[in-house]
C-alpha cells in the first residue's frame, strides 16, 4: 500500500465509475433487498443500494470486477450512504458497521484477486464516505436560518463510525467524496484525524468536493479557493471534485484547484448531465474525449467517472491515461 | 513539521513567503506584503454595549445588521465575542455564527471566534465551514492545556492567536514577551505540528500615559516585541487589541485616535500583520496635527520624561478649547483657602498643598478635621470629574499624589494629638483574582484609599483565593477589594465568596473591574456570601463606599440599603428570566375556551351594516373615567377619593376644578367634535382562531391570537374567536367593531397654547381630548348593546358600573392585552372605510391618528372576558404570517413584544 505515493507520481491513476448504474441493471426487486436477512423489516428497503453489499454480495463483487477488468487502478466501496444519519431513513442504523466492513471486504477481494492476476498493476480500495443526507452549516427550514438539522458531534460520530468499519473491512484509502457542505466534510476529517492517531494508522484520505452549478461554488457557498482553504488543516493524499457536472463544465474549477494544491489531484465528473428522464446519456467516447485534455494539460494525478459512467466509460478513460503524464508535484520541505 | 497541503512552492513564487489563509465562503490569503488586515470588532460584547444589549435582548437580527455594517465598512475578518457573565455565551456563540452563515454577504469572510472560555470557542468553531481564527490561547493554564487545545483547534482547522501569556502571568515587558513567544511557538510547531503560518502571536497592548511609571514602554515593547517575532518566529504573524493602547484617555477622541493612529503606524512598520481596532476611532495617521502627533508619538516610543505630562496638557487643549490659564498663572492663589485645596487636588499641583493644609490646620480643631472636611471636599470634585469622563486616570493618580503629600505632612500633628500612633482609617485587601492580570483600576483605588488613610495590603495580580482569605484573616482586613477585567474572573469572585462565606467571617467584599457589573453583582456574587457585597466601578466612589461600610455611624444603614438595591435587581433579573412553559398552538387550540352557544344563543342585531355618529360632547361627560386622567399628570389613586388624599389631594383637587373650567369651554365652544364610526356583521369563527366577517357578502378576517402560557390542566388557553361561534356548528353568530374620535381640533389648541407658553394648558387639553374618546367608546358601547344591537335592550348601569365592565359582552381594542396586534386595525379601517368616513387614519406603526380615537371590536356573548393574551411561541407566529399572508418577518416585528423568544 505504501506504494500508491509512488506510483500516483509515475502515472495517471484510474478511479472506477458509478455503482448506481450498474446495480439498476439489475433491476433488483424489494425482496431482493431484503434478502432472507431483512424478510421482516418493517420498511421497505428497496433503493438502499449499500444494503446489497450483504444481501446480495455476488453482484457487488461483479460490478468491482468489471470496472476492475475495465482498467480501473482504485475502485471505491459500495458505502456511500453507510452511516447511521443516512440509514437511518431505512431505520438500519444497526448494522451500519456491518454494512462498511462488508462492503469493505467484498472490494478488497475483488481488488486482491485482480493484483493477483497481474502483480504489476496493484489494485487499491477507497473506502466511500458520502456527505449524508444532511446538512450542517445550512438549515433546512428557510423560515429558520439559524437551524441545524444536525451537529458536528453528531456528524463527527456517525463519520468515525463508518471510516472504523472502513479501515476493519480492508480499505487501502479513506475518501470523503461529494462534499457539498465542507462543515460536513471537516466533521469527516477531524474524526478520520483522531481514529488514526488512535490506532496508530497511516491510511491516506482523500477528499473531493462537489461545485453545484456554474455559480462555481459548492452548495454551501465556498468558492474553490475557499473550500481547499477550509480543508488544508488534514494532510491529504488528494483533492479533487466528483459529481453534479459534466467534465467540461468541471474542467474549469479543477484548473483552479490544480494551481493551489500541492497534494494530487483528482477527477471523476458525471458523464455529462441528466437528460430530461434523469439519464445520463453522454457516451464514452464523448466523455473521453472531454477528459482528455485534463489530462493533456497535466491538471490531475487521479480520474474516473461519477453518476452514468460504466466500465465502457473507464475502459476508454484507462487507456488514454496512459499515454498522459501525471500531474507533477513538488514534495515540500 | 510543514503542512503538506498548501503548495508551498506555488506560493513563494507568488509571495516570496509562507502565508496565513483563512476563508469565509470566500479565501483571505494573507500575504507578507498584504497591507494591514482589518478585524471587525463591533460584534463583540465586551467592547460594544450596543451588541451587548442586543444579545441581552435575544434581538438577533439587529445584532447581524451589526455584523453586515462590519463587512461593508471594510472588515476582512470579523470578531465575535460572547463573553459576558449574564449570557449563555456558547449558545448564543452558536446561534449567531449560525444566522451568519445564512448571510452569503456576511458569511464571505472569516471569522475569529475571541473567547477566554473553551467551550465558547469550541462551539464556535462546530458551526463554521470556513478556516476561522481562535482568539485566544495561551500557556496561562500550563503546557498540558495549551498543547490540548492546539491540537483540537487544528484538528478543527483554525488558525490561532496565541496571547503573550504563561503560568507566571501576561508577558509585560519586552523580555518577557519574546520569552513566552519564543516558548509558545516551540511547542505548537515541534510538538503539536501547528503549522507555523497559522500562529498568530498577541504580544499585548497594555496602556501608555497612566502616569505610572512602569507604563512608559509599553507601546515601545510591544513594537520591539513584534519585530523580533518576525524575524526568529517563521511565518508567524503578530495581531493585537489596539484601543488598549489608549485606555487613559476615555472620553477624548481626538487624541485617542491619533493614538491609535500612530501606535498602528508604528506597529505596522515592525511587523503587526493584523489587529483589532474600530476603524471609526481611527485618525489618518498624515492627518494627525503635527504638535499632537509629536507629543503622542513621545509616549508610545517613551522618547522623553515629561511625555506623558506634555501630551496630557495637550489632550484638555483640543478637547476643552484653548487654555485659559498658563502654567505661571498663579491667580487661583487668590482663592479662599477650601478652593485653592480644591484646584490643587483636581489640577495635581502639589506646590502650595502643604502651605494650604497647615494652613487648615492652624484654623481647625484637630488636624484629623483637615483630612475629613478640606481634603475630602477636593477629592470628592475629583471623584466627580472622573465619574463623568472629565478627567483622566492619569489625573487622578496625580491628584491622589497632592492628596499623599498633604496626609503627609498632617500626620506628625495627628500622632502628637493623639499621643500615639494615629490609627488608620482602617485596613483594607485589595487583590486581582485568580487567572487574571488586569490590575490598572485596582492600583487606582489602593492608591486613592490609600491616601485617604486606609492602610492597603496589595495582594498585586493572578492571587489564589485561598491566598486572600488567608490574608484577609490574618492580616484582620476591614474591607476585600476584588478586581478583575475578563470574563473568567466574575466566576473566580463569585467562588471566592463562597468560599470566605464559609469561614464565617463578615468582612464587605468590594467588586470592582471592567466586566463586573452591577447586575452581576447582586444576581450572581451576593447571594453567594451572608455578609456585604458592593459593585464598585470606579476609584472616585471607593472612598465614599468604604468610608459609610466602615464609619460606626451609617455602616448598619448603608449595608441594609445595599441589600435592599440588590434584592431589587434580583428581583427585577428573576422576573425578566423566569422560565416559563408554552404549549404548542395545535394543543392549546384543542383546550380552547368552550362558549357554550345553545344556552346563550347569538342575538341577531337590530341594525346590521355600518353606521356613522357625530355626538354631542355633553353627552360624554357623565361617560369620563376620570382616574387615568389624574395618573397622566402623575398624581396617583383613585377618583373620587383622590379628591381628599392626604397627600397629593390638593394637587388633584386644584386639576380637577381646572379640568372642569376647561370642559365647560371646549362643550360650550364645540371646540372638539366627536366623531364615530362602527358596524355590526355576521360572523363565524374557523379552527384556526380567524374571525370571517361578512359585510356586503364580502368576507373580511380578524385573525386572532391564543394565549400559549402553560396552564393549569382544565383552564382553557383563550383567543377572542373563542367567543364567536365556529362555522362548522351552523350557528350564525355576529360581532361588531367600531372607531371613535375626539381628537379633531386638539392638536391645533394644544399649539396655540404652547405658542403663548401655556403648557398646562396644552396637556390639559390632550388629556381631556383622551378622557372624551374613552368616554365616547364606553357611550356608543353602551347604545351598541341597548339599540344598534340591542342584545341588553334593559340595560341599566351606572357610569361605576360602566368603568367596572359590569355590562355583558366585550369590547376588546388591538394592541391591547387581549389582542396586541395592532395590524388588525388595517381590517377594522378597510371594513369600516374609518378614514373615509371619519377621517380617523392610521400612521405606518399603526398608530391613529388624531391621538384622542379609540377603535376595537364588539363581542356579545355573555360568557365572553377580557384575557391578557401573554406571551406566544413561534409555531404561533409562523401560523399568524402564514394565515395573514404575510412574511414571517413582518409577523416577528408586530408581535415582537409577544414573543417568548
Amino acid at each position: 500500500m505504501s506504494n500508491i505515493k509512488n506510483l500516483l507520481e509515475a502515472r495517471i491513476l484510474v478511479l472506477d465509475g458509478a455503482m448506481g448504474t450498474m446495480l439498476q441493471a439489475y433491476a433488483f426487486k424489494e425482496e431482493d433487498f431484503r434478502g432472507t436477512r431483512f424478510q421482516e423489516h418493517h420498511i421497505p428497503l428497496i433503493g438502499n443500494n449499500d444494503l446489497l453489499s450483504i444481501t446480495q454480495p455476488k453482484a457487488i463483487y461483479d460490478v468491482h470486477a468489471k470496472y476492475l477488468a475495465a482498467g480501473a487502478d482504485i475502485i471505491e466501496t459500495n458505502t456511500f450512504s453507510s452511516t447511521t444519519i443516512a440509514m437511518a431513513d431505512y431505520a438500519l442504523e444497526d448494522v451500519v458497521t456491518e454494512l462498511n466492513v462488508a462492503s469493505a471486504q467484498i472490494a478488497r477481494k475483488a481488488a486482491d484477486d485482480f493484483t493477483a492476476k497481474d502483480p504489476s498493476k496493484p489494485r487499491f480500495v477507497a473506502g466511500s464516505i458520502g456527505p449524508t443526507n444532511k446538512t450542517a452549516s445550512m438549515s433546512p427550514d428557510v423560515n429558520d436560518p439559524g437551524y441545524r438539522a444536525i451537529t458536528f458531534d453528531e456528524l463527527k460520530l456517525a463519520y468515525r463510525q463508518q471510516a472504523l468499519g472502513l479501515i476493519e473491512g480492508g480499505a487501502d484509502i479513506l475518501m470523503v467524496e461529494t462534499v457539498f457542505d465542507t462543515l460536513n466534510a471537516k466533521a469527516a476529517l477531524f474524526a478520520i484525524d483522531e481514529l488514526k492517531e488512535e490506532l496508530s494508522n497511516t491510511i491516506p484520505v482523500m477528499v473531493s468536493g462537489t461545485i453545484t452549478d456554474a455559480s462555481g461554488r459548492t452548495l454551501s457557498g465556498q468558492t474553490v479557493e475557499a473550500f481547499l482553504v477550509s480543508i488544508s488543516h488534514i494532510d491529504l493524499l488528494s483533492v479533487g471534485f466528483n459529481c453534479a457536472l459534466g467534465a467540461d463544465q468541471l474542467k474549469p474549477y479543477v484548473q483552479r484547484l490544480s494551481q493551489l494544491s500541492d497534494c494530487f489531484v483528482s477527477a471523476h465528473p458525471n458523464a455529462g448531465l441528466p437528460n430530461a428522464f434523469g439519464e445520463y446519456d453522454q457516451s464514452p467516447e464523448e466523455m473521453c474525449a472531454l477528459l482528455e485534455p485534463y489530462m493533456s494539460d497535466q491538471l490531475i494525478n487521479i480520474i474516473g467517472g461519477c453518476c452514468g459512467s460504466t466500465p465502457e466509460h473507464i475502459r476508454l478513460i484507462a487507456d488514454a491515461a496512459q499515454i498522459y503524464k501525471p500531474r507533477a508535484i513538488t514534495q515540500d520541505v | 513539521m510543514l503542512p503538506k497541503f498548501i503548495n508551498l512552492e506555488r506560493l513563494l513564487k507568488m509571495s516570496n513567503s509562507n502565508c496565513l489563509m483563512l476563508s469565509g465562503l470566500e479565501p483571505l490569503i494573507i500575504r507578507p506584503d498584504a497591507l494591514f488586515v482589518n478585524v471587525g470588532e463591533r460584534t463583540n460584547v465586551t467592547g460594544s454595549r450596543r451588541f451587548l444589549r442586543l444579545i441581552e435582548q435575544d434581538d438577533f437580527e439587529t445584532a447581524l445588521e451589526i455584523a453586515r455594517d462590519q463587512v461593508e465598512g471594510g472588515a476582512q475578518i470579523l470578531d465575535v465575542n460572547m463573553d459576558e457573565g449574564m449570557i449563555d455565551g456558547a449558545t448564543a456563540m452558536k446561534r449567531f455564527l449560525n444566522l451568519i452563515q445564512a448571510e452569503p454577504d456576511i458569511a464571505r469572510i472569516p471569522i475569529m471566534i475571541d473567547s477566554s472560555k473553551w467551550d465558547i470557542i469550541e462551539a464556535g468553531l462546530q458551526v463554521v465551514q470556513g478556516k476561522c481564527v481562535v482568539n485566544s490561547i495561551s500557556l496561562k493554564e500550563g503546557e498540558e492545556i495549551f498543547i490540548r487545545q492546539a491540537k483540537s483547534i487544528r484538528r478543527y482547522g483554525a488558525a490561532v492567536i496565541v496571547m503573550a501569556f504563561d503560568e507566571n502571568g501576561q508577558a509585560d515587558n519586552y523580555d518577557r514577551r519574546i520569552e513566552i513567544c519564543k516558548r509558545s511557538y516551540d511547542i505548537l510547531v515541534n510538538e503539536v505540528g501547528f503549522p507555523p503560518q497559522d500562529i498568530i502571536f498577541d504580544p499585548n497592548i497594555f496602556p501608555v500615559a497612566t502616569g505610572m511609571e512602569e507604563h512608559k514602554t509599553n507601546a515601545l515593547d510591544f513594537f520591539k516585541a513584534t519585530k523580533w517575532i518576525r524575524e526568529n518566529l517563521p511565518h508567524a504573524n503578530v495581531s493585537g487589541g489596539v484601543s488598549n493602547v489608549s485606555f487613559s484617555f476615555r472620553g477624548n477622541n481626538t487624541v485617542r485616535e491619533a493614538m491609535h493612529a500612530s501606535f498602528l503606524y508604528h506597529a505596522i512598520q515592525n511587523g503587526m500583520t493584523m489587529g483589532i481596532v474600530n476603524p471609526t476611532m481611527l485618525e489618518v495617521y498624515d492627518e494627525i496635527p503635527k504638535e499632537l502627533l509629536e507629543r503622542v508619538e513621545d509616549v508610545l516610543l517613551n522618547r522623553r520624561d515629561d511625555a506623558t505630562e506634555r501630551l496630557l496638557d495637550f489632550a484638555e487643549q483640543v478637547k476643552g478649547g484653548p487654555k485659559v490659564k498658563s502654567k505661571s498663572d498663579l491667580s487661583w492663589r487668590e482663592l479662599p483657602l477650601q478652593e485653592r485645596i480644591t484646584h490643587s487636588l483636581v489640577k495635581g499641583i502639589d506646590q502650595f498643598v502643604v502651605e494650604d493644609v497647615e494652613e487648615a490646620r492652624l484654623a481647625a480643631n484637630a488636624p484629623i478635621e483637615v483630612i475629613e472636611g478640606s481634603l475630602m471636599t477636593g477629592m470628592n470634585v475629583v471623584g466627580d470629574l472622573f465619574g463623568s469622563g472629565k478627567m483622566f486616570l492619569p489625573q487622578v493618580v496625580k491628584s491622589a499624589r497632592v492628596m499623599k503629600k498633604a496626609v503627609a505632612h498632617l500626620l506628625p500633628f495627628i500622632e502628637a494629638a493623639q499621643s500615639g500612633k494615629p490609627e488608620a482609617a482602617g485596613k483594607i485587601l485589595m487583590a486581582t483574582v485568580k487567572g487574571d492580570v488586569h490590575d490598572i483600576g485596582k492600583n487606582i483605588v489602593s492608591v486613592v484609599l490609600g491616601c485617604n488613610n486606609y492602610d492597603i495590603i496589595d495582594l498585586g495580580v493572578m492571587v489564589p483565593p485561598e491566598r486572600i482569605i488567608e490574608t484577609a484573616l490574618a492580616e484582620n482586613v476591614d474591607v476585600i477589594g476584588l478586581s478583575g477585567l475578563i470574563t473568567p474572573s466574575l466566576d473566580e469572585m463569585v467562588f471566592l465568596v463562597k468560599e470566605l462565606n464559609k469561614t464565617g467571617h463578615k468582612i464587605p467584599v468590594l467588586i470592582g473591574g471592567a466586566t463586573t457589573s452591577r447586575a452581576h453583582t447582586a444576581v450572581k456574587i451576593a447571594p453567594q456570601y451572608d455578609h456585604t457585597v458592593i459593585h464598585v466601578n470606579d476609584a472616585s466612589r471607593a472612598v465614599t463606599v468604604v468610608g459609610k461600610l466602615l464609619k460606626p455611624s451609617t455602616h448598619k444603614a448603608y449595608e441594609e440599603a445595599i441589600k435592599t438595591e440588590y434584592e431589587d435587581v434580583r428581583n427585577r433579573f428573576e422576573k425578566r428570566t423566569e422560565h416559563k412553559t408554552y404549549v404548542p398552538l395545535a394543543t392549546a387550540r384543542a383546550s380552547r375556551f368552550q362558549a357554550d352557544f345553545k344556552t346563550h344563543p347569538p342575538v341577531i342585531p337590530n341594525q346590521l351594516g355600518i353606521h356613522q355618529l357625530d355626538q354631542d360632547l355633553a353627552d360624554l361627560v357623565d361617560y369620563i373615567d376620570w382616574t387615568p386622567f389624574f395618573r397622566s399628570w402623575d398624581l396617583h389613586g383613585h377618583y373620587p377619593e383622590i379628591l381628599s388624599d392626604k397627600v397629593v389631594g390638593e394637587q388633584a383637587t386644584q386639576l380637577f376644578e381646572d379640568a372642569q373650567i376647561m370642559l365647560r369651554q371646549i362643550i360650550d365652544g364645540k371646540l372638539l367634535q366627536a366623531k364615530a364610526v362602527f358596524g355590526l356583521f355576521k360572523a363565524n369563527s374557523n379552527d384556526q382562531d380567524d374571525i370571517e366577517v361578512l359585510s356586503d357578502s364580502k368576507p373580511y378576517f380578524f385573525r386572532t391570537l391564543r394565549q400559549q402560557l402553560l396552564k393549569s390542566k382544565g383552564r382553557p388557553y383563550r383567543a377572542l374567536s373563542d367567543y364567536i361561534a365556529p362555522k362548522n356548528s351552523n350557528i350564525q353568530d355576529y360581532m361588531g367593531c367600531f372607531c371613535v374620535s375626539t381628537g379633531f381640533g386638539t392638536a391645533e389648541l394644544a399649539k396655540d397654547f404652547e405658542k403663548n407658553n401655556d403648557d398646562y394648558s396644552s396637556i390639559m387639553i390632550k388629556a381631556l381630548s383622551d378622557r372624551f374618546a374613552e368616554a365616547f367608546a364606553e357611550f356608543l358601547h353602551k347604545e351598541v348593546r341597548t339599540t344598534y344591537w340591542g342584545y341588553q335592550p334593559d340595560e341599566t348601569l351606572t357610569n361605576q358600573d360602566l368603568i367596572k365592565e359590569a355590562y355583558k359582552g366585550i369590547r376588546p381594542a388591538p394592541g391591547y392585552p387581549a389582542c396586541p396586534d395592532h395590524l388588525e386595525k388595517e381590517t377594522i379601517w378597510e371594513l369600516l372605510e374609518v378614514d373615509k368616513r371619519i377621517g380617523v387614519e392610521l400612521t405606518e406603526s399603526l398608530a391613529m391618528w388624531p391621538a384622542a380615537s379609540v377603535s376595537g371590536y364588539y363581542f356579545a356573548h355573555p360568557e365572553a372576558t377580557y384575557f391578557g393574551l401573554g406571551k406566544i411561541a413561534k409555531d404561533q407566529v409562523k401560523d399568524f404570517a402564514t394565515r395573514k399572508g404575510i412574511t414571517l418577518e413582518k409577523a416577528t416585528k408586530w408581535l415582537h413584544p409577544n414573543l417568548n423568544y
